[in-house]
C-alpha cells in the first residue's frame, strides 16, 4: 500500500473547477515532485491533502486511513505536515516560538527539545537568531524556519509548496540539499515546484499538472528526458 | 495663482486647523488655570485625588479594553457585545452572591474570601455569556464579510441587555459596601480611598498576568499564531475555533473582574451598566492601538487620567462650568482625534502594512 493515495479528487473555488479528478500516489520514503505552471492546481492539490480545502469528490488516504474525515489541525498528529506557499512563518513570533508552534500537538518535552536541537543543527542560522522576530528575517531564513517548523511535528509525510519561490539561486540549491537530507532521514516528501529543473533532479518520481489535470507521470529521470517537459518546463528546445 | 489654489488640499488644511485649534484650546485652558487661577482653586491633594481617581477609572477601562483588543487581534472584529459580558457577570454575581453574602454578614467577616467568591462567579458568568455569543452568533459568520459580524455584535449586545433586564429588572441594584474597604489610607503621605487602591492594584496584577499568559504560555502563543494566520495555525495542529473561543473567554474573564471592581467603586449595578464603560473601553483600545495588549492597558490608563484631570484643568481654565459632566466630551473628542490623526493608536502599528 502506498503511503499517500489521492484518488479522483475534484475541488472547486466557488464555481471554478480547480482540480478535475487528480489521482496520485506517494510511496514511503520517496520524493515526489508535482510540477506545472501557474494555476495548474498544484497548491490546490496540497491544500486538499492537508485539509485546508475540502474537495467535493474523491478520496485521500494515508496508509489506507481516510484523511478527509479529519480537520486540518487534526492531520498534524496523523503525520502530515506542510510548508505553505510563501513560507507562512508567524512574523511577530520569535524564531523559537515559531518552532514551538510546529510541535504544538506534542507534549513530550524531551523529544521536542531533541528535535529543536536537530533543527538548529540543520540550520545553524536559526539558532543564531532564535530570539529574533521571524518577520525581520530574509526570505531564505524564513524558508529555513518554515521547513524546520514543519520538521518539529515529526511528520511521516511532508508537503512542500514552492520552497524555492523568491530565493536567490545559491539559496535554492541549499534548500533542495536540505530537502534531500530530510528525506534521507526517513521523511517522505511531496514537493510542488515551478522550478522543474531542481524539483526533478532530487525527486524519484514526478507528476505534471495542467489546468487541474495530471497530464504526465513518470520517473523523474524519464520526465527530464521528455520532450514536452523539456519544452514547457525546463526551457530546453 | 489659480493653479496654486487647486493644489491646496482643503481637507488636509481643515484637519490641520482642527488639530491646531484643539491644541491651542487645551494649552490656553491649562495656562489660564495654572498661572492665572481661573475657576475653582484646588490644593495639591485635590490634584492628586483627581489623578488617583483617574488611574482607578482608567485601570477599569484597561481591563475591559483588553477584551476588545484580544478579539480584534484574532478576528479583526469589534465585538460590541463586550460591554454586555462585563454587565452580565457583575449583575449575576451581585444578585445571587454578593447581596446574600452581605446580608448574612459573611462578606464583612471574611472580606477576602467573600470577594474572591464573587469575583470567580462574575468571571465565570461573563465567560459563559461570551462563549455562548461566540458559538451562536459569531462562529457561523466567520467567513462572512466583515460588516456582518459587526452588525451581529450590536444585535447580540441588545439581546443580552434585555435578557438581563428581564431577569433582574430595570432598577438599580445596590452593590454591597465592604466595611474593610471604607475610608482612606495613607500612602507616602497621600490619602487614597481604599476602594481605588484595590481597583488599581488588582487591575495591574491582572494586566501583568494576562500579558504573561499571552506571551509565555503555549495557549497564548497559539492565540498569537491564530491572530497572524489561521490557515498556517491550523497546519501546526492548532484548533483555530477553540483558540478563538479561548480568546473570547480570556477577554470576558477580565471584563467580569472589571465589573466587580466597578461595583466596588460605584456601588450599584444595572442592566445598562455595560454600555458606557464598553464604549469608553473601546475608545481606550483604539487610543492605545487596537490589537495591542500593552496598548489597551496604556490607552485605558491614559483615558481615565485625562477624563479625571482634564475637566478641572483645561475645561475650567477655559471658563466652562460643570466640567466634570463634560468628561465624556473629552473622551470621545480624543477618539475622533486619534481616528483622524493617528489611526494606529499610541503604540499600535499601521494596519495597512499587513492586514489589509
Amino acid at each position: 500500500m502506498a503511503l499517500l493515495e489521492v484518488d479522483n479528487v475534484h475541488a472547486y473555488y466557488g464555481n471554478i473547477h480547480a482540480l478535475k479528478g487528480i489521482s496520485l500516489t506517494v510511496e514511503e520514503g520517496e520524493i515526489v515532485s508535482l510540477i506545472g505552471g501557474n494555476g495548474a492546481g498544484k497548491t490546490t492539490t496540497l491544500r486538499s491533502i492537508s485539509g485546508l480545502l475540502s474537495p467535493r469528490e474523491g478520496t485521500i488516504t494515508l496508509r489506507g486511513e481516510d484523511l478527509r474525515q479529519y480537520k486540518a489541525h487534526q492531520l498534524v498528529s496523523k503525520g502530515v505536515a506542510m510548508v505553505p506557499e510563501g513560507r507562512g512563518v508567524f512574523a511577530r513570533l520569535t524564531v523559537e516560538e515559531n518552532l514551538q508552534m510546529g510541535a504544538y500537538h506534542r507534549s513530550d518535552r524531551d523529544g521536542i527539545a531533541k528535535d529543536m536541537r536537530r533543527v538548529y543543527q540543520l540550520f545553524p542560522r536559526l539558532e543564531e537568531r532564535k530570539g529574533q522576530v521571524a518577520g525581520t528575517m530574509s526570505g531564505g531564513e524564513q524558508q529555513m524556519l518554515a521547513t524546520g517548523r514543519a520538521m518539529m511535528s515529526r511528520p511521516t509525510l511532508l508537503l512542500m509548496d514552492e520552497p524555492s519561490m523568491g530565493l536567490a539561486p545559491v539559496l535554492v540549491e541549499a534548500i533542495f540539499q536540505t530537502i534531500e537530507e530530510i528525506n534521507k532521514e526517513g521523511t517522505t516528501i511531496l514537493l510542488v515546484e515551478q522550478n522543474a529543473h531542481m524539483a526533478l533532479q532530487i525527486a524519484n518520481r514526478g507528476y505534471v499538472l495542467q489546468t487541474g489535470e495530471i497530464v504526465l507521470q513518470d520517473s523523474a529521470k524519464s520526465l527530464q528526458q521528455n520532450a514536452m517537459v523539456q519544452k514547457a518546463y525546463l526551457g530546453i528546445d | 495663482m489659480a493653479q496654486r489654489f487647486k493644489d491646496v488640499d482643503w481637507i488636509g488644511l481643515f484637519l490641520w486647523l482642527f488639530r491646531a485649534a484643539i491644541i491651542v484650546l487645551v494649552l490656553w485652558g491649562t495656562v489660564a488655570k495654572i498661572f492665572f487661577g481661573a475657576g475653582n482653586a484646588y490644593s495639591a491633594s485635590d490634584w492628586i485625588d483627581f489623578f488617583v481617581s483617574g488611574l482607578s477609572q482608567g485601570s477599569l477601562y484597561a481591563l475591559i479594553a483588553l477584551g476588545y483588543t484580544l478579539v480584534y487581534g484574532v478576528l479583526f472584529m469589534i465585538n460590541f457585545a463586550h460591554g454586555e459580558f462585563f454587565m452580565s457577570g457583575t449583575m449575576t454575581a451581585t444578585v445571587f452572591i454578593a447581596l446574600p453574602l452581605s446580608a448574612s454578614g459573611f462578606l464583612d467577616r471574611n472580606p477576602i474570601i467573600g470577594m474572591l467568591i464573587i469575583l470567580v462567579v462574575a468571571m465565570s458568568i461573563s465567560v459563559g455569556v461570551a462563549l455562548l455569543t461566540e458559538r451562536i452568533a459569531y462562529r457561523p459568520l466567520r467567513r462572512a464579510p466583515r460588516l456582518v459580524p459587526l452588525i451581529t455584535a450590536i444585535g447580540a449586545s441588545f439581546f443580552w441587555q434585555y435578557f438581563f433586564r428581564g431577569l433582574y429588572g430595570s432598577s438599580l441594584i445596590p452593590f454591597p459596601e465592604l466595611q474593610a474597604l471604607q475610608g482612606k489610607f495613607s500612602f507616602w503621605g497621600v490619602d487614597i480611598l481604599k476602594t481605588r487602591a484595590v481597583v488599581i492594584v488588582s487591575s495591574v496584577i491582572m494586566l501583568i498576568g494576562l500579558y504573561f499568559f499571552v506571551m509565555r504560555t503555549k495557549t497564548g502563543k497559539a492565540i498569537r499564531a491564530v491572530a497572524e494566520d489561521k490557515d498556517v495555525a491550523a497546519l501546526m495542529g492548532i484548533d483555530v475555533d477553540r483558540t478563538i473561543a479561548i480568546t473570547f473567554a480570556t477577554g470576558a474573564a477580565m471584563a467580569g473582574a472589571a465589573g466587580i471592581l466597578y461595583g466596588l467603586v460605584f456601588r450599584q449595578v444595572h442592566f445598562f451598566m455595560g454600555f458606557v464603560p464598553g464604549i469608553k473601553a473601546f475608545t481606550a483600545a483604539v487610543l492605545g492601538g487596537i490589537g495591542s495588549i500593552p496598548g489597551a492597558a496604556l490607552g485605558g490608563l491614559f483615558l481615565g487620567v485625562i477624563e479625571a484631570v482634564g475637566p478641572p484643568l483645561f475645561l475650567e481654565g477655559l471658563g466652562i462650568p460643570g466640567g466634570h459632566q463634560l468628561k465624556d466630551v473629552i473622551a470621545f473628542t480624543m477618539l475622533v482625534l486619534v481616528l483622524i490623526f493617528r489611526p494606529q493608536g499610541i503604540i499600535g502599528e499601521r494596519l495597512a502594512e499587513k492586514k489589509a
